[in-house]
C-alpha cells in the first residue's frame, strides 16, 4: 500500500483514501519522512477524510509524523477529520490529539502558509 | 442472540476486517454515524491488543436487537498471557505496548457495556452498545399509517 505524497510549491500534499492496516501507518510515516528530506518541503498536509477510524495507534503515528517533520523543518497540518472520528478522539482520551489541524484542504494550505510566514518572522526577529 | 460473525484474528488486515465489519453491522441496524465510529474504533483497539500481547485470537460479532432497541455486542478472545495487572491496565496513561496508554480506559469510554475477563492462558473482553429507539420499523406499519417511505 503505497500513498501517493504530491508536491505543491513548498508543501507536501498527501491524502489518505483507504483504510491502513498498521504496517501500511509506518510505511506512510517512513515514505514521508523521505519524502521530506528529498524535496526539502517546508509545509506537509495530510488530508485525512476518508478515514472512518483513527484509533489510538494511528492517531500516535500522526502525532509523531508531525513532530518527526518538525524536527527536519516541516511545519504538519492535518485536516478533513469526520466528525464522528474527532469525538471518539476526544472521548478515549485527549492525549491523542496533539497536532496542528483544519477543516479542510483549503483550510490546511492557508494554514501551513501562515506557520511558516510565523517561523520566517521569528527567525527576522519580529 | 445471532452470532453474525467470528473473524480471526493472526494479522494486521485482521484488525482493519473485524473494525469494518462491526461497523457494518452497526450501520445496518441504524446506529449512527457517532456510534458506528465509535464502535468500530473499539473493535480496532481490541483487536489489536490480541495481536501485540497473545499473537493470535477471535473476534465474534453478534447482533442482540430485540423488541426494544437495536443491539450490537463484540467478543474478542484469545489465548495469551493475560493481563497481569488488570486494575493498572484500565489506568489512563498505562501501557506496555508502546501505545499512547490510551488503549483499555479509552475503549470502555466509548461504549455502553464493557466486561472484561483475563487470566493466564485466556482473555476475553465484551462490549456491547445499544441504540436508544428501535433501528427500523417494519414496512408494514408505514403501510397502515398510510405514509410510504
Amino acid at each position: 500500500m503505497t500513498i501517493p505524497i504530491l508536491k505543491l510549491h513548498d508543501t507536501l500534499l498527501t491524502s489518505i483514501q483507504v483504510e491502513l492496516t498498521d504496517d501500511d501507518a509506518l510505511e506512510f510515516q517512513a515514505d514521508v519522512l523521505d519524502k521530506i528530506r528529498t524535496t526539502e518541503a517546508e509545509g506537509l498536509v495530510i488530508d485525512i477524510t476518508a478515514l472512518e477510524v483513527v484509533d489510538s495507534y494511528l492517531a500516535r503515528i500522526l502525532n509523531d509524523t508531525a513532530t518527526m517533520a518538525k524536527l527536519l523543518g516541516t511545519e504538519t497540518v492535518i485536516c478533513g477529520m469526520q466528525p464522528a472520528v474527532s469525538l471518539t478522539l476526544v472521548e478515549m482520551g485527549r492525549q491523542l490529539i496533539g497536532v496542528e489541524s483544519a477543516l479542510n484542504l483549503d483550510q490546511a494550505m492557508e494554514k501551513v502558509e501562515i506557520l511558516l510566514a510565523e517561523r520566517a518572522n521569528g527567525e527576522r526577529g519580529l | 442472540m445471532r452470532e453474525l460473525k467470528t473473524i480471526s484474528i493472526s494479522q494486521d488486515q485482521d484488525v482493519v476486517a473485524a473494525r469494518a465489519a462491526s461497523r457494518e453491522l452497526a450501520k445496518s441496524l441504524g446506529f449512527g454515524a457517532a456510534d458506528q465510529t465509535r464502535l468500530a474504533t473499539a473493535v480496532s483497539e481490541l483487536t489489536r491488543n490480541i495481536l501485540r500481547y497473545a499473537k493470535k485470537g477471535e473476534c465474534h460479532i453478534e447482533d442482540e436487537t430485540d423488541d426494544l432497541r437495536a443491539g450490537i455486542r463484540v467478543v474478542v478472545e484469545d489465548q495469551g498471557p493475560g493481563i497481569p495487572d488488570l486494575d493498572r491496565a484500565m489506568e489512563d496513561g498505562f501501557t506496555t505496548g508502546g501505545g499512547l496508554g490510551a488503549g483499555l480506559p479509552g475503549t470502555k469510554r466509548l461504549v455502553h457495556d464493557f466486561d472484561i475477563q483475563s487470566r493466564p492462558g485466556h482473555t476475553k473482553i465484551s462490549i456491547r452498545m445499544f441504540s436508544k429507539k428501535r433501528a427500523a420499523a417494519p414496512k408494514a406499519l408505514y403501510a397502515i399509517a398510510g405514509r410510504s417511505r
